[in-house]
Formats: C-alpha cells, structure tokens, sequence
C-alpha cells in the first residue's frame, strides 16, 4: 500500500473560546489520485484548505489532529521552513480569478515568481517554461498573453492562468476550491477536462473541493462528504453515487437539481431529518467533551 | 395556449460601454438586445436561460421597465409600456414585482421584515392603514412559510434561504400580475434551493400569477418552468415548451448548454465529449 501523500488525521479546531468549526477530520489523498471534499456552505470545506496550507486565520485555534505532507508533520515545523516545504509541493487553485491575481501586474511574473523564489530558476528559463505552461492549458498566443493583465482576460482564461501558475513548480498536490463555481457551465466542462487532462499528465494528487456532485462523479475517484465540520462519508466515487450511506448524502444527492429526472430530483430535506443531523452533531462533540475531560 | 400577458416585438436595447467612455463626450453604446420577439403566456412560468452576457438580465429589467427600450414594443396587459414614463408607470408597479438574486442586498438592513414586506402596500394602496399592511405582511410570511415573529427581525438575522423568502413575500402579498425572479436560487445551497422552488411550486397552485424566471441553471429551470427562452449573445436562439428544450432541442447552442451540465452520476469518458 502506498504512503497517503496528503494526510489530515483527526484534525479539530474551533474559533477561540468558541464552538468547533472542524471535528476530527480525517482525510488521505494518495499519490496521484483525485479526491472530492463535498459540502454545503458553512461545512467547513475551505477551513480543511487553510489548514493543509498552514494559513488558518489568527482567531482559529488547532485543537488537536495532525497535518501531514509527504509524510512530514506540518505542525511540527516552524513558519519559514514550512512555508518553503509546502511551496516545494502543493498549489493552490482558488475559485475566483479575478482576487487571486493580482490587477497590477502583468501575467508573465505572476507565473514565473514561484519559478524563480520556489525553484530558484532564471528569468529567461521561467519565461520559457511560463510559454510552455500556457501552451499546455490551450492559451493561444502565449507570448501576448504574458504581457496582458488580469482584466484584459476573460473568466475562462484568467482560470487557465491560474491553473498554469498552479502546476509551474511542479507540485505533487494541488488544492482546488471551487475552481469552476463561478464560471459558464459551458467554460465550467473545459476547465474540469484541462484540470483532469493537468492532473493524469503530471500525475499529481489534487483534492477537489466543490459544493457541486456532478463535478464529484465527472472527475474525482475518492470523495469525503462533509456536514457540519465532520466527515460523515468517505467512500470512492463510485461507491458514493451507487449506495450512498449516510443519510445526509442521500439527502444531497435528491436535492440537487437533474435535467433528465425533473420529478425526482429537488426533494427537499425532511424536518427529521435535518433534526436528526444536529443530534448526530450534538452527540458527537457531547462524546469528544467528556473524552477530553477524562482522557 | 393561454393568452399571452406579455408581448413583445422587435425589442432593440443599447447601453452606454462605460468601459470605453472617453474623458469628454458620450460612451460608445453596445447592443444588448437584438430585435427580440416573444410572447409570456398569462399564469405561466417562462424560464430564461442564457450564460453570462446573454441578454437575459437586462431583457427582464426592460418587460419591467428598469429599462427603456431603443425600439420595438412590449404589450403587457394590452397595452404598450415600451415608452411610458415613470410617471406614467407608476400605477403598473404594483403589478410588475421583482425578486433578486442577493437576498441580502436588495432588502433595507435598517428595515424590521415587516417593515419591508408592509410599506409596498401602503405605497401601492393596497392596504388602507398601517394595521391593515400589517395584517397582510403576516399573511404574507405565512404564506412563504415564515412565522409571523420573523416579522420583527431585520435582514442580517436571517439565512439564505429565509431571506429569499422574505424577498417573495414581499412580492406575493401585493398579488401583481408578473413576477420577475433573477437568479432567486443560485446563492443557495442545494438544500435550501430545493425548498425555495418547492415553495413556488405551491405559491402559484394557490395563486395566479405569471412569471419570467432568470437561470443560468437548466436543471433547475427543468424542474420549474412551463416554457423556456433560451438567449445567446442579445438574441433568442430557442424558445418553446421545457419538455421539447430538453428531449428535442431544436438549435445546436440548446443542446450545447444542456449537454454541458454534469449529472451526478459516473460515467467515464464525458469530460473528453466536446
């Protein structure tokens, strides 16, 4: 069996003097495979993202749980090492272009940076591999596309470029948060095939996060559902869409909208059942209190 | 089918390209809608669906007149509304309500909820007095499913889904003869869009009203509407019944858009169709 190269164990954290945001969350993404993180809004998927990064804000505290990168303890490592060993081997992909990049600058540094500070490579030969970055996510013209600005790009192609910067230095992870939320469904099905095209000719892990179950059958092997800060399914996808466990997921799964089944999709969540979630949540922290009070 | 409350024909709109506005002079204006013709049959959901850019927000502001078209004419209720003023539109508001997209930003954060729902009415005259607008206002929540102590509470207390609900009660209790709803469900989660729509469902089994229903989101417009409109680009490309949109799309773009929605099922091999 092969070594998880992203491995979340166990991780908890709350708002300082406040409830639990995540609980203990568990998480493995192995080398080379596409993992889901599946969730309403508030269900702490961009938390689970901040954490991997080491960038959770200064209100949240860790509980207990731990972060592990290529086997090496994150939480172990002081700031500045840890800043260069995660830059060394994940990326990020945000959902909305337009704030990642930054509108003061033209788009051949803001993909040759991590080139040159990460790898430490010369201009000349970050600018080369930029080209040959843009070529591989289908950006024509590259050479004039590396002088433009943010806004000079259309949603679809700043996506591109940003996917590019993503996959320059090489990372053998990528977190991706709702890369394509915000774009034309028709836009949507390109990116989702350029990150999927991305990810088997590079070969690296990429945890998908995304509110969407489409996106999660389309592209992903592995998925964690997520309510309320808690893991309540992890299964592969297959398995997930076949017999689903867990009664939240197959309340998801009949909410969610289908053009092919109009009457069977868009149920609602019962009352009981929404009742039934919160004991479930209630139960578990009641249970995690008094463990950590006796233990 | 049903007479139509709507007509349209051979609706041009422009607007000013701010983008490219010189230091002095005019902005260049852009062609928003390009000689569109259609008709909103009386008591039916039409959906309007189109991606970013199509046309379909600024052709619902113009059937309510937010908009001012160049050209062409929009019937409503047998009569030309295409070139009223404001003043003259005044005594149709009530009968051209608007639901939002942001719950949150087109309802006053300063407003109590009852507020909100209660002061249309006694703008419009529907209510006599103030109790009167109260009276109705708790009908209203009633009737989105909200109870009547929502109706103290302002904006930022709510969810969602509760305020999108708000947004229709405010709508529904001046019982106008249109509704225009942009975008009312894609801020939510699935789970609170599925209420939301079941609630429209029941609002217009029990009341009569005619809609236009802003989506970018087929699936949802599947589930919903009685008839699509589908734009591209400041023009209608299909326009017919939901069922033949979906099983026998006639134009090229329709069956692009469909086709490009993910289904929650596996199925390998679709990210590579083109």
């Amino acid at each position: 069996m092969t070594a998880p190269y992203l491995d979340i164990e166990g991780l908890s954290v709350a708002l300082r003097e406040g409830a639990r945001l995540l609980r203990r969350v568990s998480i493995k993404v192995n080398p080379g495979e596409v993992h889901a993180l599946v969730g309403e809004s508030g269900a702490g998927k961009s938390m689970i993202a901040r954490a991997v990064f080491g960038i959770l804000p200064n209100s949240i505290e860790i509980l207990e749980g731990r972060v592990a990168l290529a086997g090496e303890d994150l939480n172990a490592m002081s700031q500045g090492p840890r800043r260069s060993f995660i830059g060394k081997r994940a990326a990020f992909i945000p959902q909305d272009p337009l704030t990642a990049l930054n509108p003061s600058r033209r788009i051949e540094p803001q993909i040759t940076d991590r080139l040159i500070h990460i790898l430490g490579m010369k201009t000349n030969e970050a600018r080369a591999r930029a080209l040959a970055l843009l070529g591989e996510v289908k950006i024509a013209e590259p050479e004039r596309v590396l002088r433009l600005y943010p806004h000079e790009l259309s949603g679809g192609m700043r996506q591109r470029v940003l996917i590019a910067a993503a996959f320059a230095a090489e990372p053998r992870l990528i977190v991706a948060d709702e890369p394509t939320t915000a774009l034309d469904v028709t836009v949507q099905k390109q990116i989702l095939a350029l990150i999927a095209d991305m990810q088997a000719r590079h070969g690296t892990a990429l945890l998908f996060i995304t509110h969407n179950l489409g996106v999660v059958a389309k592209l992903c092997q592995t998925a964690s559902v997520l309510y309320a800060g808690k893991v309540v399914e992890q299964a592969s996808v297959r398995q997930l869409f076949e017999k689903p466990q867990h009664a939240y997921t197959r309340a998801l799964m009949a909410a969610t909208p289908r053009y092919d089944r109009p009457d069977e999709s868009l149920k609602p969540a019962s009352p009981e059942l929404l009742a039934a979630l919160a004991r479930e949540v209630a139960d578990t922290d009641a249970a995690w209190l008094k463990e950590r009070h006796h233990g | 089918m049903a007479e139509a409350l709507f007509q349209a024909r051979d609706l041009y709109l422009t607007l000013p390209d701010l983008t490219r506005k010189p230091l002095f002079g005019a902005a260049p204006r852009i062609e928003i809608l390009k000689g569109l013709s259609f008709a909103l049959p009386e008591g039916a959901i039409t959906g309007i669906v189109g991606e970013s850019g199509s046309g379909k927000t600024s052709l619902g502001r113009t059937l309510v007149r937010l908009l001012k078209p160049d050209r062409g004419s929009i019937v409503f209720a047998g009569r030309d509304i295409a070139r009223l003023d404001d003043e003259a539109m005044r005594p149709l508001r009530r009968d051209l309500q608007i639901i939002f997209q942001d719950p949150f930003s087109s309802l006053n954060p300063r407003k109590t909820v009852g507020a909100i729902i209660a002061s249309p009415l006694l703008l419009h005259n529907v209510a006599r007095d103030g109790s009167e607008a109260r009276k109705l206002a708790h009908e209203a929540l009633a009737q989105v499913g909200l109870p009547e102590s929502f109706a103290g509470r302002y904006p930022h207390e709510l969810s969602g889904g509760q305020r999108q609900r708000v947004g229709i009660a405010r709508a529904v209790a001046l019982k106008p003869r249109f509704i225009l709803a942009d975008e009312i469900v894609s801020g939510l989660d699935v789970s609170s869009q599925a209420q939301i729509l079941d609630l429209l469902m029941d609002l217009r089994r029990r009341m009569s009203f005619t809609m236009a229903f802003i989506s970018h989101d087929l699936s949802v417009v599947r589930r919903l509407c009685d008839r699509v409109i589908v734009m591209r680009k400041g023009e209608i490309v299909e326009d017919a019944a939901t069922a033949a949109i979906f099983e026998k799309p006639q134009h090229a773009y329709t069956r692009l858009l469909r086709d490009s929605i993910p289904l929650p099922e596996v199925s390998d091999g679709w990210l590579k169709e083109s």
